[in-house]
């Protein structure tokens, strides 16, 4: 269904991403995770085609959607896509619906625009899209206006909206960053239901491994701009390889035991400006070695998925 | 006076709270938006409440000082002063309007399209439009007159120019920053076309301020159809304008001051007012620091 192949983005001279590679099936779920600044919204950005809104574009790779090339797509045609068979899910839903506007037409708007049915046609649709993600009263919500509602309310609308022209792939950019914790895990359950029913494909962009493990079929970490290790989710959390991953996985509580105290990752991720020379993770690595410093590992198989690293392996 | 300004924004705001409701909330407001509605009612229904034809001359009878049946005197030529000041406030509101209309109309799509789309059409439209207001606001008016001559038509189209700027930067400044907004990302994602986006969310979520300072500016419009009006340029005899007729009373200044008071004063309130419930304006609607933006 989709697949992205050594995608390299550039904004100017700065090369914020590169060698990003991932494929999808229909119906499976894809988890994209890693720190603030890893490349993770770029990715998404790239496959929406909106890098140019920030002055990016794609320098290398491709990204192909049900066969057909999207990095060379024309604009004209791109926006067929998008709120078609393509949605993308923000990550603030306090901002992401226009506070002048009521519900209902903004949700209306996609299925008039990309199915081509009209004024009640396009409110029934609606409404049966605001029910099925479990939004009380759906007729009533209609007609009132964003700042009305919670932010449980309006992600879900949100997502109502880039359902609702029947989309084939969403990709949910952090979907639940800005909710609190209940709501969050309504929306990924919500998310993960949407897969199931309508066979979407999704990728889910987050950085939070729990999640990852819950819902997703496949893994993408991403770090500094690159993919360091992938592969279906069974394989990356039962026996990741890298040690950037074993770190992560290391940050998910697991209980309440006293004595199990959380570990962190010491330092931070590198900023576009100044990613460092060799293996972007040696700096905070704990296997780091000279050669580390000097040339950066290539994406190689091993066992089910694939990892970047000189010394890949099992946790000490 | 409290009652009948509630029921004007209670009439207007259909009994609900909107800004308008809110801005005629504090005393200042109902002052001076009562002063406003008022003075709009005697410019709309000037024919029927006109004491005197503001034509008619009665030469025996010129410089009367006010008294009856001349509320505010007559002028040399024994015209009625209130009713060409009642006149007047048709002359000036219309031109003032008028010209603001066009201002806002053409500094929107100019601002708006300059915003949207950037790049060089952006700097083009921004560099002629800040350039006509490197200009003193009755210069450029005064170079406008001397093209097409005086008249009410020239003033208005001198008055609309002038302003221009100040629509077309406010409104870039609005889209420019709305096109940030994840809002707009969002419609662009669900595929939405430009012009959808610059007319159903960029506009719409734009104009709040762009009305208050029309307001504002209406009242600005008064002052410079009144100096045109003084220095001759603007409305012709016998077209009452209240600049004109300061003009007229500036020869008899201490002979007849009610002449030149009359309307003088007249534009100084009307101006305050406009002033005092633009700033309510701004107040009930919380836009201050959206209008000190551009």
């Amino acid at each position: 269904m989709l697949e992205v192949r050594d995608l390299e983005v550039a904004f100017g001279q700065i090369a914020p991403l590169c060698g990003v590679s991932f494929a999808l099936e229909k119906g499976e779920t894809l988890g994209i995770v890693g720190e603030s600044g890893s490349g993770k919204s770029l990715t998404a950005m790239s496959v929406m085609g909106l890098l140019p809104l920030s002055g990016g574009r794609i320098t290398a790779g491709s990204i192909i959607f049900d066969g057909q090339e999207l990095t060379k797509l024309p604009e004209a045609a791109y926006r067929k896509l998008r709120g078609g068979r393509l949605g993308l899910i923000t990550q603030n839903p306090m901002t992401s619906l226009d506070p002048l506007q009521k519900i209902g037409p903004q949700v209306d708007a996609v299925a008039r625009l990309h199915l081509g049915i009209t004024g009640q046609q396009a409110r029934a649709r609606t409404i049966e899209i605001l029910g099925t993600l479990r939004i009380p009263e759906p007729a009533l919500i209609c007609d009132r206006y964003p700042h009305q509602m919670s932010g449980g309310m309006k992600q879900r609308i949100v997502i109502a909206g880039a359902l609702a022209a029947n989309p084939d792939l969403l990709v949910a950019d952090e979907p639940t960053t800005a909710l609190d914790v209940t709501v969050q895990a309504q929306i990924i359950r919500l998310l993960d239901d949407l897969v199931k029913e309508r066979a979407l494909s999704l990728v889910l962009i987050t950085h939070d491994m729990s999640v990852v493990a819950q819902t997703c079929d496949k893994v993408v970490v991403m770090y500094a701009g690159r993919a360091i290790e992938q592969g279906p989710v069974e394989a990356i959390f039962a026996e990741p390889q890298h040690p950037y991953t074993q770190a992560l996985i290391g940050c998910i509580p697991k209980g309440l035991s006293e004595d199990e105290h959380l570990v962190g990752i010491p330092g931070t991720v590198p900023t576009v400006m100044n990613y460092p020379k060799g293996c972007p993770f040696h700096p905070r690595c704990i296997r780091a070695e000279d050669i580390c410093t000097k040339t950066s590992p290539s994406l190689l198989p091993r066992g089910d998925g694939a990892v970047s690293c000189h010394f890949p392996g099992a946790a000490p | 006076m409290t009652s009948i300004t509630d029921t004007i924004a209670r009439a207007l705001s259909g009994f609900r709270s909107t800004p308008m409701s809110r801005a005629f909330g504090s005393w200042l407001g109902k002052i001076a938006g009562g002063f406003l509605a008022l003075l709009v009612l005697t410019a709309i229904f000037a024919p029927w409440i006109t004491p005197f034809d503001y034509t008619a001359q009665d030469l025996t009878n010129g410089n009367a000082p006010p008294g009856w049946p001349h509320l505010l005197g007559t002028d040399q030529f024994g015209r009625d002063v209130l009713s060409r000041v009642i006149y007047g406030a048709r002359t000036s509101l219309s031109v003032s309007a008028t010209a603001i209309a066009i201002s806002i109309t053409v500094g929107m799509t100019l601002g708006a399209a300059a915003g949207y789309f950037g790049g060089f059409f952006e700097r083009a439209v921004m560099t002629v439009v800040d350039l006509t207001w490197s200009f003193p606001d009755i210069l450029i008016a005064l170079i406008f007159v001397a093209i097409i001559g005086p008249g009410l038509t020239s003033t208005t189209f001198a008055i609309a120019i002038a302003y221009l700027a100040q629509f077309t930067r406010l409104t870039r400044a609005q889209i420019v920053r709305l096109k940030q907004e994840t809002f707009i990302e969002v419609t662009i994602n669900l595929g939405a076309k430009p012009h959808h986006i610059l007319l159903k969310h960029l506009l719409p979520n734009a104009i709040a301020p762009v009305i208050v300072v029309g307001m504002l500016a209406i009242g600005d419009g008064i002052v410079l159809e009144a100096t045109l009006g003084f220095f001759g340029l603007g409305a012709q005899p016998p077209t009452p304008s209240w600049g004109a007729m300061m003009a007229s009373g500036t020869a008899k200044l201490f002979l007849s001051p009610w002449v030149i008071i009359s309307p003088g004063v007249v534009v100084a309130v009307t101006v305050i007012a406009v002033n005092l419930f633009g700033d309510e304006l701004i107040r009930a609607l919380d836009i201050r620091d959206r209008i000190r933006d551009s």
